[in-house]
């Protein structure tokens, strides 16, 4: 017999137990899903999940994916803390990539120290004013976060694409719908040489310490958290609500913004249509593996980028279709959320015999 | 200028036709919502709509088989976010959201080898009705069955949560599930079938699009459809009627940035296609603005997990 008992507190040994319970789910019903397209589960779980970290390069490689996953993550993890579901993370990356890219256009064919702060800046600052939109929407307008935030991921895009192929794109480029390519002064420094991994992984581990004192040493952090557990409450003590809504969001529209800063000026060089495959989106699923936690994000955004790059291994050598990345990121969200019944409940079996 | 009657009537055919599967996934997220569970799913389950009727008609050749395929296929998504969010009792939110990004993955994973394939044609009604009258009968007539049920849907949904019981059975749940629960109602299998229905619905919608809107597949067909289907929920203040309006609007909107562009309106194309989303956050800030208004129309427990302890 099993019984189904609640457990009187959520237990604290599951709560970072569970994401790993979720990962072994994902590769158990992804080898299945392997085994039903016709393919040898393990050798496909192989290419997909060790083959594309085996060497140098490809540890590179995934540090170079889970930088923008790490990062905006971590801005979103403020958000969700309190309660405010900021999904157009990739938007936010997008606008925050228009504005700086279009600062380093400016400063095209110059050379100087200054010229990397100012184009980081303007990321960080154009993301913010992206995601002050759905804020504010929603603090004096009453108006959903959800929708107006995912509404804006679209307008972004077309933004950008209107932008590279219209009166930014570059005028030797043979209407190739890309800008010119920024001046070296306008460019994160790559750590090695001859692997593609950069400066950014400093931003994003930044922003890893920062939160990690934000959210445990401070006031603020408390706040959130209150907040978080019940409006009600937050509204009892006083906290001001408005305040935290446009802070939060502010803070994680900074984040995805920078994320996008790095990938410009880090791997990519120059604006083009496809300046990120959907971090934005794949970074929520981040958050929610670590945690919100800032340490279990890091981790989280390990795991998470190698789908990336397993999808890409697993369509070379096997011709396995590459979204099956987008179908590995789905299901972690889903163990991972069906896993939480475990933090309130507890499977007695009772009376069990051999 | 003389401007040809019928070609009026013709455009304002193609806006309907283009607000069909804003309709579809509309209503039925309607329910959903209205029985208290916000699924955030909408842009997933069409999409697998999508894939799934157009794939069915491929291969089985059958327009019977592959619309009422594309309904179960929604239904089947859909069942993984009811038993997350009424049996594990996860979050609404998230589980939507895993919901979207793993329909995407999956209907581009099924669609590979669906790329490129030419549609089959859809039998459509009362062709022969469309030269009878001037204005009307290409707004009339000469639309697929799918057309037809959509631009009913509002009014039988409008019926069902007004004057059945069981209507009344899904407005309880989603205004008070304790209470509902008290009187003896299941609220979990309520909330599990109006999923469900949900999930049937946007599989219709994207059955809709792949099958006689646009025949044929391509990745992100439904293109944020799905999305605005939610936001339609919200502007109509969960009144099925006010859907038709709401996705008229979005449906114009769609087709008059078409014949802008055949026209030659010197507007850059992307902000005539970003114009549906931007309109869409317009329209949602007028009617939020009034929040007292939402707070009464919004069914109470939208959002909310329910558990009953036994």
């Amino acid at each position: 017999m099993i019984k189904i008992v609640k457990r009187d507190q959520p237990s604290r040994a599951i709560f970072f137990f569970t994401p790993v319970l979720a990962i072994f789910l994902t590769l158990v019903a992804g080898g299945l899903i392997f085994f039903i397209l016709g393919f040898k589960p393990f050798e496909a779980l192989k290419f997909f999940f060790i083959v594309p970290i085996a060497d140098k390069y490809g540890f590179s490689e995934l540090l170079l994916k889970a930088t923008p996953l790490c990062l905006i993550a971590i801005g979103l993890s403020f958000c969700f803390k309190s309660n405010n579901w900021n999904i157009g993370a990739e938007g936010q990356l997008t606008f925050g990539a228009i504005v700086s890219g279009g600062v380093a256009l400016l400063f095209y064919e110059q050379e100087g120290f200054y010229i990397l702060p100012i184009v980081i800046l303007a990321g960080a600052i154009g993301g913010m004013l992206y995601a002050s939109i759905p804020a504010i929407l929603k603090t004096y307008f009453n108006t959903n976060e959800i929708l107006v935030s995912l509404m804006l991921v679209y307008v972004s895009k077309l933004i950008l694409d209107y932008l590279v192929v219209g009166p930014w794109s570059n005028p030797e480029g043979f209407n190739f719908p890309e800008t010119r390519q920024f001046s070296d002064s306008a460019k994160l420094p790559l750590l090695f040489e001859g692997l593609r991994i950069h400066a950014g992984i400093f931003l994003a581990l930044s922003a890893v310490v920062i939160s990690w004192f934000v959210f445990y040493k401070t006031y603020l952090g408390f706040q959130m958290k209150v907040s978080g557990f019940s409006l009600k409450t937050a509204k009892y003590a006083g906290y001001k609500g408005k305040k935290m809504i446009i802070l939060v969001f502010l803070i994680s529209g900074a984040c995805a913004g920078l994320a996008g800063v790095g990938e410009i000026t880090g791997p990519i060089g120059q604006l083009h249509r496809e300046i990120s495959p959907d971090y934005g989106f794949t970074a929520i699923i981040v958050a929610f593996l670590g945690r919100l936690h800032p340490v279990g994000i890091i981790f989280a955004s390990l795991v998470v980028a190698i789908t990336y790059l397993g999808a890409e291994t697993a369509q070379i050598f096997m011709q396995i279709p590459k979204y099956t990345g987008q179908v590995f990121q789905g299901m972690i969200l889903f163990f991972l959320l069906a896993s939480d019944y475990l933090l309130f409940f507890k499977i007695k079996f009772i009376g069990s015999k051999k | 200028m003389i401007i040809d009657i019928n070609f009026i009537g013709l455009i304002i055919a193609s806006i309907m036709a283009s607000a069909v599967p804003l309709i579809l996934a509309s209503c039925g997220e309607l329910i959903t919502e209205r029985s208290g569970v916000l699924n955030l799913g909408v842009e997933g389950m069409m999409i697998i709509g999508a894939i799934s009727g157009f794939a069915l008609m491929t291969v089985t050749g059958s327009l019977i088989i592959a619309v009422f395929g594309a309904m179960l296929a929604g239904v089947l998504i859909s069942t993984i976010f009811a038993f997350l969010t009424q049996t594990l009792i996860t979050n609404h939110v998230a589980t939507g959201l895993a919901l979207t990004i793993f329909g995407i993955g999956i209907s581009a994973m099924i669609g590979k080898n669906f790329v490129g394939i030419p549609g089959k044609e859809f039998p459509v009604l009362f062709e022969g009705l469309k030269d009878t009258i001037p204005l009307l009968g290409p707004i009339l007539f000469g639309h697929s069955i799918v057309f037809y049920f959509a631009f009913s849907l509002p009014f039988i949904t409008s019926y069902f949560l007004k004057k059945t019981k069981i209507g009344l059975i899904v407005r309880a749940v989603g205004d008070s599930p304790e209470s509902a629960s008290n009187q003896g109602i299941n609220v979990r299998l309520v909330r599990y079938a109006c999923i469900l229905y949900g999930g049937a619905m946007s599989g219709l919608a994207g059955a809709y699009l792949s099958m006689i809107y646009t025949p044929q597949w391509i990745e992100n067909m439904t293109g944020g459809r799905g999305w605005i289907a939610l936001a339609l929920v919200v502007f109509s203040t969960w009144n099925p009627i006010k859907i038709l309006i709401g996705a008229m609007i979005f449906g114009g909107l769609t087709i008059i940035q078409f014949h802008m562009q055949a026209i030659g309106v010197r507007i850059p194309v992307q902000f005539l296609t970003a114009l549906p989303y931007i309109v869409t956050i317009i329209v949602l800030v007028v009617i939020s603005r009034d929040s007292r208004k939402i707070r009464l129309s919004t069914p109470s427990s939208l959002g909310k997990s329910f558990h009953k302890d036994n």
